[in-house]
């Protein structure tokens, strides 16, 4: 046992003496959440849009200006021609036209309907859609806003709600899927790497004519970086909190309890790797690029899973950082208890109790 | 008893023969050289023993125990400094000495009149992380942590490769003082002026034994005359002397070549000088040598060629 403990506080050294290390365990968590917090998003924000106003009346005019008092919209005026916008839209300088025809306010008013244009880059399909819909959505405020007493019979007016995130805060589905994807990287590789290390050295030649456990070698390897995560873990819903204002719903403790169950899950993993590779590149490639990929495609936090074709569906359930993603999102989004999650978790501790096992079982106690 | 025995061990990487039919024994308290040059098998050898690899072929036995059967207990009972400098660079010296005692179950206190000596020329340093220290220090500490439990056998692969010459005479007189202790020691180096310093010797070559013996025997087995010769064009001479029919071998050693010829003969040497003169060679001395170790294995290695030409 003090065998054990005096191996883990080298592994402690170790860890604390490389200045690359350090920088990967809490330097990439930070980095990760400030980056898909502020700056990749998927919101559309400043669309710049190209105002024609062919109209040059009251009406086309108020349009413009709720347009203008929009956060989302850059505006443009111009009375440019047709030929002019689609230079402009091929020059990539705007996102979205507005054409107001002439006469536009007087048929509103006497005929009671007008007519606008809206020309959208559809070269970016998701980008032109969510434009149509915002201005779609200017403009029948503003048609609300002139007629209050509606000529209609019937009229029904959709409420839209978003459900466990009102604000549409875009950090919200990030949060849990950088946690799988940061957890996942710096466990795994970082685990892989120091066993592997020990190999290129020589030195687990000597810890293998050494009396002490070989097995003991890859629990003294895993434990200074399942506290370091589980730090890490602590960091990132710091940041998540008071960084990028995300609410945690669900209980902090089950919260960080998953967390740690999937941690041990990426550590199995690391040293499953560092049994089958010998040298650090190897292992760091392999963990890298092998873990890194799949957890960013097929945990559905960057591209939705129902979308993907039947063969990746099924190959996203032996993804562990899925199974995770599904219990963050439940617990931190929409506050569900154990009760909920407890398949998922089973599914996890699953792969982690075979991973481990696995890692186990090869650990060779021989050279090849 | 002996301390390690090998029976017929053979091992095999792919299609390369490391190890080929090897059989030798070292006596307890012995300190025994295993000579031979660079991919000559050595580290499989003391891999094989270690017990961190598995021969192909035969067994083998250290301080009495099977290597593959009964392998944890040599590994409680060995110490082994591998070729590769293993020590953690980025830990200081003391902390490397602690680390090791640790794992083997004891602690620096405990064992320190062991390595007391050694330990004594680099504890001005102790702070001073592994990676920083020279090549000769970095030797010292190797020995300190494989010594610190105490084994009954040392397993030394390569320990002098890479170090100065000061280091290295250094170096073996620790050995020295370790045989001294009562510790068995197998040691394996590529220099041929380090076998005089061990008891016994096995020359090895291509994975075969060639020979194990005292250095003084093996010497003593040389069968023929051995003769120094130089002149003022030292590459001609080599070449002539390689043209005459009576000379069996020549080849450079330092400022001299070595030379031998066939059959026994008294006059050896004014033949050789006569034929040099012949050649018009100037400023020729020749003169009859007692062999060194590498001599006799030059000349084993080629009985061993010429064994294996004619299989």
């Amino acid at each position: 046992m003090k065998q054990l403990l005096v191996f883990i506080r080298k592994e402690f050294f170790h860890v604390f003496r490389d200045r690359r290390t350090l920088l990967i365990m809490f330097g990439l968590p930070v980095v990760q959440i400030v980056l898909f917090g502020f700056a990749l998003t998927n919101e559309v924000k400043n669309i710049e849009i190209i105002i024609s106003d062919n109209a040059r009346d009251i009406n086309a005019q108020q349009i413009t200006d709720k347009i203008k008092a929009s956060a989302y919209f850059k505006v443009q005026e111009s009375v440019l021609d047709y030929n002019d916008i689609e230079k402009a839209f091929k020059k990539g300088n705007i996102k979205c036209a507005l054409i107001f025809p002439a006469h536009f306010g007087d048929d509103l008013c006497h005929e009671g309907k007008a007519q606008v244009q809206i020309i959208t880059d559809g070269s970016d399909p998701n980008i032109a859609k969510t434009v149509v819909n915002y201005l779609t959505a200017i403009i029948g405020d503003y048609r609300q806003q002139i007629s209050p007493s509606p000529t209609l019979a019937y009229r029904i007016i959709p409420e839209t709600r978003m459900l466990y995130n009102e604000e549409g805060n875009g950090s919200l589905n990030f949060i849990p899927g950088v946690m799988a994807l940061v957890l996942m990287i710096v466990c795994t590789t970082l685990t892989s790497v120091a066993v592997v290390k020990e190999k290129e050295l020589g030195t687990m030649e000597i810890l293998l004519v050494s009396p002490f456990k070989a097995v003991f070698v890859l629990i003294a390897k895993a434990v200074p970086y399942l506290l370091l995560s589980m730090i890490n873990v602590v960091l990132i819903l710091l940041l998540a909190v008071y960084l990028l204002d995300v609410e945690i719903k669900g209980s902090v403790l089950l919260l960080f309890f998953e967390s740690v169950l999937f941690i041990i899950t990426c550590l199995s993993l690391g040293l499953l790797i560092s049994n089958v590779t010998d040298s650090q590149q190897t292992a760091m490639l392999i963990s890298m690029m092998g873990m890194m990929l799949p957890t960013l495609i097929f945990t559905g936090f960057l591209f939705p899973l129902e979308n993907m074709p039947k063969v990746f569906q099924i190959i996203s359930n032996v993804i562990p950082a899925r199974w995770y993603f599904i219990i963050t999102k439940a617990v931190m989004l929409k506050g569900l208890g154990f009760t909920y999650v407890w398949k998922e978790t089973l599914v996890l501790t699953g792969m982690t109790v075979a991973l481990l096992g696995i890692a186990l079982k090869n650990f060779k106690i021989r050279l090849q | 008893m002996n301390a390690v025995t090998l029976q017929n061990i053979s091992k095999s990487y792919q299609d390369v023969k490391a190890v080929r039919d090897v059989s030798f024994e070292v006596k307890k308290g012995e300190l025994f050289g295993l000579i031979g040059a660079d991919g000559a098998g050595k580290t499989s050898i003391f891999r094989i023993l270690t017990t961190v690899l598995l021969a192909d072929k035969g067994t083998a036995t250290v301080a009495g125990f099977d290597v593959v059967k009964d392998y944890k207990a040599i590994r409680d009972r060995i110490g082994y400094m591998p070729g590769k400098f293993s020590l953690y660079q980025d830990l200081t010296i003391r902390e490397n000495l602690e680390f090791f005692a640790a794992i083997f179950g004891t602690t620096i206190d405990e064992n320190y009149e062991l390595i007391k000596d050694i330990y004594d020329q680099i504890k001005p340093f102790s702070d001073r992380r592994a990676g920083k220290l020279s090549g000769g220090m970095k030797q010292k500490l190797a020995l300190c942590c494989a010594l610190i439990h105490k084994p009954e056998v040392l397993l030394l692969d390569e320990p002098t490769t890479g170090v100065d010459v000061v280091s290295r005479k250094e170096f073996w007189a620790m050995l020295k003082s370790l045989q001294e202790k009562g510790i068995t020691i197998l040691v394996s180096t590529p220099y041929m002026d380090e076998a005089n310093l061990c008891e016994r010797i096995a020359l090895i070559q291509n994975g075969r034994i060639m020979s194990v013996d005292t250095p003084e025997n093996i010497i003593k087995s040389f069968p023929v005359k051995l003769y120094a010769a130089k002149s003022d064009a030292i590459y001609k001479l080599l070449k002539d002397f390689r043209a005459a029919p009576v000379v069996d071998s020549c080849y450079a050693f330092g400022e001299f070549l070595h030379v031998t010829m066939k059959g026994n003969r008294e006059t050896g040497s004014s033949e050789l000088r006569d034929l040099a003169i012949e050649r018009g060679h100037t400023h020729v001395v020749v003169q009859e040598i007692t062999p060194g170790i590498e001599d006799s294995f030059i000349r084993l290695m080629n009985e061993k060629t010429e064994v294996s030409a004619h299989q």
